[in-house]
């Protein structure tokens, strides 16, 4: 147990040093970036229009003349006392913009994290103990096929058959447009958040289900399940006893590894769905140059990101016992 | 009965077809391009029929002249950015496995860091740093996709260090230089050209990604990613055809490499050789 909690103990620190990295290389991209936040946000026109005074106090707003040095030590310095900044666009801290826009993001993303992992373990594991027969056929194809789509693409496709054709889901927005916050109900936000949901689900299962697949069609091959098949084991109970539980770890890795690619996911398709998430919020910082709140939305999906990676690792000990023994010994 | 083909053959054929499609919708799009930027105010928003295939824009241009004019800018940026991240690839892997402890430990740092950073969001920053535009995107692709090959080639180099014939080949006294070009180029040339094949529909999709958030090419590029945004704000009146067909072509080029890598992939790794 003592070992268990020096691993955890020393990826917690490589992680706190990977935050500190990805914190700085983002600020140094934004940094180096050429465009002048005040031609983005207030245009060359009304520049032209302002006196001097006024161009200098927006130029302070936006930290032109700030060192990079100084500015990156003074955001780090807050950071670790708690106080992210404040968001240049939505003129608020960036800790309340984070809250609300991950409040809102976060159980798209929840449910579209657990429903394709779940999706992708089953579609995997049929597939791959059928290998080469027709269900393989089938879900490799459109699984391959999914993941060549571009996560945007399959949205508006989805936006297009259900929200304009049938008219039965709703265009976009997490909410009815003009209704006030007290008169909207859960089945309202339920229907706004049913497409993105579906569509993060859809590109995020296609690749868990490839990389089970060749798992399990690994396992299949092996001369365990060729034993077990000639005790005559029925078919069922070897992929019970002896699939499930040798395709339990590289399902664990490829579930904690698929959150990146939910959150990269997720930028797309609330883009697409004008959904106020985290994603929406990213691109928006993006094309506005307001440093502080992708900073802070960097840092906190990197974080996200990491605490999945070390859940895993910790969680591979539980579920195998040969990693157990095998980290105690060391 | 005729003899089937084996796979070997089947692969080899796949890839005929899929470089003469590439190769054909570069240079039909490059001759194209135009064509793409043409408008005719009487033709406009026309669904598909005979003389427009796949319709026409609010403008009247050709939506089949732009689709194809996109694929092939498509398909120069992923080439470019696909060979530039391997071979970034390629160098730093083996310098993890070859210079000693220290870089490593650095290089393998780096491989995290750049992991950790959800991809979209990573390229978005880059694309930021070298000011938007077609330098941004291909900044941003090009620079974001080595770690997970780099990651693949450290391992097999060093896996390949502790062969028993490197390890005799060097008690025997033969040079470093000769082991690398004999010995380990020939382990590693099947890696890298695979890498390098599905880094390709990776680097496509990640473009068109960034374009149509706004942080790629400019809008007055025939690119999938500015017709596929331009065309969300024509979706909800009913012109479908905006979206569905340059972004199934999209699809179908990348479903296509993504087949062509899987199936080389098969055919050098030993273990699935013989199915």
């Amino acid at each position: 147990m003592r070992h268990r909690l020096g691993f955890a103990g020393k990826k917690l620190l490589r992680m706190v040093l990977l935050l500190l990295g990805v914190s700085l290389a983002a600020f140094l991209l934004m940094s180096a970036s050429p465009l002048d936040p005040l031609q983005t946000n207030v245009g060359q026109a009304a520049l032209g229009s302002m006196s001097p005074e006024q161009v200098a106090r927006l130029e302070e707003y936006w930290g032109v003349h700030t060192p990079p040095v100084q500015r990156y030590l003074g955001w780090l310095g807050d950071f670790l006392r708690g106080d992210m900044g404040t968001s240049l666009l939505y003129r608020a801290p960036v800790r309340q913009v984070l809250g609300e826009r991950l409040a809102n993001s976060l159980w798209l993303m929840v449910f579209a994290w657990i429903f394709s992992g779940i999706l992708g373990l089953v579609l995997g594991v049929t597939a791959g103990a059928n290998r080469g027969r027709l269900p393989d056929r089938i879900i490799r194809g459109c699984c391959l096929t999914i993941s060549s789509t571009p996560a945007f693409w399959l949205a508006l496709l989805l936006l297009v058959i259900f929200a304009v054709w049938l008219g039965v889901l709703p265009i976009g927005l997490s909410i009815p447009i003009g209704a006030d916050a007290a008169s909207v109900t859960l089945a309202d936000r339920l229907r706004h958040a049913a497409l993105p949901a579906l569509t993060l689900s859809i590109t995020g299962m296609a690749n868990i289900a490839l990389h089970t697949r060749e798992k399990m069609a690994d396992i299949m091959t092996s001369d365990y399940v060729l034993f077990a098949r000639a005790r005559g084991e029925p078919k069922g109970s070897i992929i019970w006893r002896h699939g499930l539980r040798n395709v339990a770890l590289p399902a664990l890795t490829l579930q904690f590894a698929s959150i990146s690619e939910i959150f990269g996911g997720s930028v797309l398709v609330e883009q697409v769905f004008s959904y106020p998430g985290l994603g929406q919020a990213a691109v928006t910082a993006g094309l506005g140059g307001d440093l502080p709140l992708l900073l802070g939305i960097t840092v906190i999906s990197a974080a996200i990101v990491f605490g999945g990676n070390l859940i895993a690792d910790l969680l591979y000990g539980i579920v195998d016992p040969r990693i157990r023994r095998g980290v105690a010994c060391t | 009965m005729k003899r089937r083909r084996n796979r070997r053959q089947d692969t080899r054929l796949l890839l005929l077809f899929a470089a003469g499609g590439l190769f054909a919708a570069a240079l039909v799009g490059l001759l194209l391009s135009d064509r793409a930027m043409v408008t005719d105010f009487s033709q406009k928003n026309l669904a598909p029929c005979l003389r427009h295939p796949f319709g026409t824009d609010w403008m009247g241009r050709d939506m089949l002249a732009r689709t194809l004019a996109g694929l092939s800018l498509s398909i120069r940026i992923g080439a470019l950015t696909a060979a530039v991240s391997a071979a970034a690839a390629l160098v730093l892997g083996v310098a993890a496995a070859v210079l000693g402890r220290w870089a490593d430990a650095v290089i393998s740092w780096c491989i995290d860091l750049v992991m950790g950073i959800p991809h979209i969001l990573l390229v978005l920053l880059i694309s930021l740093a070298f000011g938007r535009g077609f330098a941004g995107v291909v900044a941003g692709v090009a620079l974001s996709h080595w770690p997970s090959l780099a990651r693949v080639i450290r391992g097999e180099v060093l896996q390949l260090q502790q062969a028993p014939y490197v390890c005799s080949a060097g008690r025997l006294g033969v040079s470093r230089l000769r082991i690398a070009r004999t010995h380990l180029f020939p382990h590693l040339l099947p890696q890298f050209l695979i890498g390098l094949i599905l880094q390709f529909p990776h680097a496509i999709l990640h473009e068109a990604s960034i374009t149509f958030l706004g942080f790629g090419l400019p809008p007055e590029q025939p690119a999938i990613g500015v017709i596929l945004s331009e065309s969300m704000r024509y979706l909800t009146t009913g012109k479908w055809w905006l979206a569905v067909f340059p972004g199934f072509a999209l699809v179908l080029m990348v479903l296509l490499f993504a087949l062509v890598g899987e199936r080389l992939r098969q055919l050098l790794d030993p273990a699935s050789l013989h199915e």
